[in-house]
């Protein structure tokens, strides 16, 4: 019989202190109050002064209320019942099902042993033109998606989960709009991709606690389905409002703030959760799509910042497009070499021609003449954005190839699309 | 009798302990929780209660965990069997520890870092009766392409008489290999490999000199302009993305020195593992043997425990300075020490020090330069020469240099190459920009060619910012024709592809080939009567020099070219004004 607690001793924002003897360092407690049980962590020891932070937060909790250590941290159910179903940071069901006690594995677990970590070498097709010819995702990779408030990033994710090549998608969703989160559901029961995804949904109205959550739960489940064999895409939303959930936190134990008031160790918290990408030697693997949105588009800010140091590129969304010059996939020149002979010439040369229409846009707007030259970028550009840009443009990478020649076609003659003349003869089309 | 002690609280990486006996600062101790012996060491004492920095993950620990003390300092093993090895920041071989383990870093585990049954060829080299001191020689065995000196401990520090010495032929690292008597008649057995504390400097030499021998690393920009010397030091700040983590790659490959030592300090595995896969398939050009041979890695990464971290980069600088005691070139690189920093920061805000600037701690400045300080060219006692050169990316917040770590390391360094957002944006590699960055060392070429060509380039760089303004149409031809020198001698000089074969790595001497050819254009007078001309005109010669450049040195194609290049030249030179005539033939 575990002993019960009924002595708090301070209540500062989400983190109660009691005295009590036994606990161990992130082990589990249970809280009983006036407005029902709530988990809560511990995160600090000091003789016989234990600081525990409450998952529903500190509001309503009496310093006379019960609590009663679990002996055991954090854990998650896992199994295969866990698909098709959705859950909040602490683990309960959000969905009507039944909660899931068999199984349980801890979260937060070891990182993977470099010596054992495998160079990546599969593509991840989502039939975005952007990303898999552009700046092709590839399996075990990290990338965010930097991103301003207001842009399409969910409906960019949705697309993704119903489209990508995968076993199993893991959606963690921090400080998502009930809106946003109805959207999800919606989305993919509607596009018959939730029986193989898991969602732990924390949304903007939950205690703040459990947002803090969400990236390990989530990566712990994908971590199991991954050893077995599994290919599992694990997509977080979003990623500056885990981080702003750490910052609430730190400050509120007044832990020293480093830069705009993150805490000190901002770089690595993230990195623990972005490096648990891997592809298992011999097994499935792990790769993270996570959304970072940037306060006032400022990719300086200490979020983004720190992210684009840990992740293996970024897609840059703006003005509801993946915009081709800041995005950048850092392992896509493992893959694109076997994809087809043109895959990489094309990306090259296609950039290439866009930069030089948007330097002829920009002689346009300052109402300099207009060259030939210039007239057919401007033709190739907007028929670039249209048909390549858009996000509502879903087509294999072959089509995606395929259309790139008949645009170049249409807007130059062969020699001015500086390409190769073998592929050129290869792939410039008939008639 | 070795101290014990009782875990009395725990806060993130940091437990207090309370002690019964002596402790010293740095001392390692073992937190056992859940039947685990978790490494930690002591960071403050205070009274009889101390703090720790576990190296692992801390979960699990409880009020009244028992911790016992080693009595020693966080150390490294040293002896013959480093090279090749992957270690992780406290010198446990990752390889062996996935055989033992599997896929994830258990915590609680711990290898030897060097192999207990390996045998080595022995070849003794002091004979009963001579008289040696730390760090002399007793004998050797052969590592890789290297002669390994088996060296007395760096911790003896009496001088000692030989007493005994085993004949040559096959040992193992535990065998003694022979007996050494102090002054006061106490024997010491002295093993192929001994223990050395990471955070002191190993000092066994007869003096420090000046670093003046330029390391080439075959990037022309950094031979030629900013130069590095051997046992000198730089650092490469830059945002992420700008190409910090490929520069260090191309130089662990290319450099010329003995011996390479990558600390892969708080970044990304997947990185680590392209050296892990890609270096046992490449050739030492020098030694014809692979890569590895002459590599350690020394791989904490950014999901590593934090603690760690800040422990790699000085083991990965003791191993360095192990090796410059065998007189060899060791170049220790370090990526990044941001992380490193951060590390430090992050321990400073649990112990609720007085922060500085953004949160780190006060010591920041002299613990960087600490470690900056133990990179140098020595003198041995035996008169031959070693160095440890220290190269550190720095990845400032934001890109912005005006930050506290890259200020600090800033101070200390011997030479700085800034990459730029610009120039990696622009796909110009390596994304070191050129006029910001800066060299205190001597390079391959002589010092007044190089500031000749380096004004040009400011000149075309303030054409450039007047151009913007006045436009083409509003600059003169002659200063048209001094920007187009600028961008040639940035795009067929300072640019450099590393995926072609031929120009990913350039020999000094092709490198003072090359500049002089360079500087024929740079000097010359130009009969160009337009700037239409003038663009056409550079333009072909710079798709000539960029051909050249790709061409096998001193191959056909290679003649073919350059003499394509001189008569192109010839073509259009009027004359040479006389100062630059000078320069040019001072060789």
């Amino acid at each position: 019989m575990r002993k019960v607690y009924s002595k708090i001793d301070s209540i500062v924002g989400n983190v109660i202190t009691v005295k009590a003897d036994g606990a161990k360092y992130g082990d589990l407690a249970e809280i009983s109050t006036s407005f029902g049980d709530s988990l809560a962590e511990v995160i600090k020891l000091d003789d016989d002064n234990v600081s525990l932070q409450v998952f529903a937060g500190g509001r309503g909790i009496s310093t006379g209320d019960e609590v009663r250590f679990l002996g055991h941290p954090m854990m998650v159910s896992f199994s295969d019942n866990l698909m098709g179903r959705i859950f909040n940071g602490s683990g309960e069901p959000r969905d009507n099902g039944p909660t899931l006690n068999e199984n349980l594995i801890t979260i937060g677990g070891p990182s993977f042993n470099p010596a054992n970590r495998i160079i990546p070498k599969n593509m991840i097709r989502t039939g975005i033109p952007m990303i898999d010819l552009f700046n092709t995702l590839v399996e075990s990779q990290k990338l965010p998606i930097f991103s301003a408030s207001g842009e399409p990033y969910n409906e960019l994710l949705a697309r993704i989960a119903m489209q990508a090549e995968v076993d199993m998608i893991i959606l963690g969703g921090m400080g998502l709009k009930y809106d946003d989160y109805l959207f999800f559901r919606d989305t993919l029961e509607e596009g018959g991709a939730l029986s193989r995804t898991t969602m732990f949904i924390h949304t903007a109205a939950d205690p703040v606690v459990e947002c803090l959550m969400v990236p390990d739960i989530s990566l712990a489940v994908a971590e199991k389905f991954a050893l077995q064999g599994k290919k599992v895409l694990v997509l977080l939303t979003d990623m500056t409002n885990f981080a702003d959930a750490m910052k609430e936190i730190a400050i509120t134990q007044e832990q020293v703030p480093s830069n705009r008031g993150y805490p000190g160790d901002l770089y690595s918290q993230l990195a623990s959760r972005y490096e648990k990408a891997v592809d298992i030697a011999g097994s499935g693997s792990i790769t993270i799509l996570g959304v970072t949105t940037m306060p006032g588009d400022d990719v300086t800010h200490p979020v983004p910042d720190n992210t684009g140091y840990i992740t293996e590129g970024q897609y840059y969304l703006k003005n509801g497009r993946i915009e081709p010059f800041g995005s950048l996939s850092r392992l896509k020149q493992q893959v694109n070499d076997r994809t087809r002979d043109d895959h990489r010439a094309l990306m090259d040369g296609m950039i290439k021609l866009y930069a030089a229409y948007k330097d002829s846009l920009e002689k346009q707007s300052m109402g300099f003449n207009m060259s030939d030259w210039d007239t057919k970028l401007l033709k190739y550009g907007a028929r670039f954005e249209a048909e390549m840009m858009d996000l509502s443009v879903n087509t294999p990478l072959e089509k995606a190839l395929d259309n790139g020649w008949s645009i170049l076609a249409e807007c130059f003659n062969r020699e001015e699309t500086g390409l190769k003349t073998s592929l050129i003869d290869q792939f410039w089309p008939k008639g | 009798m070795k101290s014990s002690g009782k875990v009395v609280g725990v806060n993130g990486n940091m437990v207090t302990v309370e002690v019964t006996g002596a402790v010293q600062l740095n001392e390692v101790g073992y937190v056992v929780t859940e039947g685990k012996r978790l490494k930690s060491e002591i960071i403050r004492v205070n009274g009889d209660r101390v703090q720790m920095q576990v190296f692992e993950i801390t979960k699990g620990i409880g009020i009244g965990d028992p911790v016992e003390f080693t009595e020693d300092l966080l150390a490294v093993e040293l002896g013959p069997g480093l090279l090749g090895q992957v270690y992780d920041g406290l010198q446990n071989p990752l390889p062996d520890l996935a055989k033992e383990a599997g896929h994830f870093l258990e915590r609680g585990f711990y290898l030897d870092p060097l192999s207990k049954d390996k045998e080595w060829e022995f070849t003794p080299s002091v004979k009963e009766g001579d008289s040696v001191v730390k760090a002399d020689v007793i004998g050797s065995v052969p590592e890789g392409p290297f002669t390994h000196q088996i060296l007395v401990p760096f911790s003896l520090l009496d001088t000692y008489t030989v007493k005994s010495v085993k004949p040559a032929g096959k040992y193992k690292l535990t065998d003694t290999m022979a007996e050494i008597e102090d002054s006061k008649g106490n024997v010491f057995p002295v093993k192929m490999s001994f223990q050395w504390p990471v955070k002191k400097a190993v000092t066994c030499y007869a003096e420090r000199l000046k670093p003046v021998e330029p390391m080439v690393t075959q990037v022309r920009l950094i031979d030629t302009f900013l130069p590095v010397a051997k046992g000198g030091t730089y650092c490469i700040p830059g945002p992420f993305g700008a190409g910090k983590t490929v520069l260090q790659q191309i130089t662990s490959k290319f450099a010329d020195v003995d011996i390479v030592i990558v600390a892969a300090c708080g970044e990304r595995a997947g990185e680590v593992v392209e050296t892990l896969k890609e270096f046992p398939e490449l050739l030492d050009p020098k030694t014809g043997r692979s890569l590895m041979e002459r590599t350690i890695i020394i791989c904490n990464t950014s999901s590593m425990p934090v603690a760690s971290r800040e422990a790699s980069v000085y083991t990965a600088v003791t191993l360095a300075e192990y090796y410059r005691q065998m007189g060899l070139d060791v170049l220790l690189l370090a990526d990044s020490t941001s992380r490193w920093a951060q590390a430090m920061r992050e321990m400073s805000g649990r112990l609720e020090e007085i922060p500085g600037e953004e949160a780190f701690p006060a010591y920041l400045e002299s613990t960087i330069a600490g470690f900056y300080e133990r990179a140098g060219l020595v003198k041995l006692r035996d008169g031959r020469q070693g160095s440890v050169t220290i190269g550190g990316t720095v990845s400032p917040a934001g890109g912005n240099f005006e930050e506290p770590v890259t200020q600090a390391t800033l101070k200390v360094v011997g030479a700085f190459h800034g990459l730029s957002r610009e120039r990696s944006d622009a796909r110009k590699y390596p994304a070191i920009h050129p006029i910001d960055s800066w060299s205190k060392y001597k390079g391959i070429i002589d010092v007044d060619k190089t500031e000749y060509a380096y004004n040009i380039l400011f000149r075309a760089n303030e054409i450039e910012s007047m151009m913007k303004v006045v436009g083409e149409e509003g600059t003169s031809l002659n200063d048209f024709i001094q920007f187009q020198k600028g961008e040639l001698l940035d795009a067929a000089y300072f640019q450099q592809n590393s995926f072609d074969p031929v120009d990913a790595a350039v020999s000094p001497e092709r490198q003072k080939y090359v500049f002089n050819l360079m500087m024929e254009v740079l000097t010359a007078e130009l009969d160009l009567s337009s700037k239409e001309e003038a663009r056409g005109w550079f333009n072909n010669l710079r798709q000539l020099i960029l051909d050249y450049n790709g061409s096998e040195w001193e191959s056909d194609g290679f003649k073919d070219y350059e003499a394509q290049i001189k008569s192109f030249i010839a073509d259009k030179k009027i004359r040479v004004d006389e100062k630059a005539a000078a320069l040019m033939a001072k060789n």
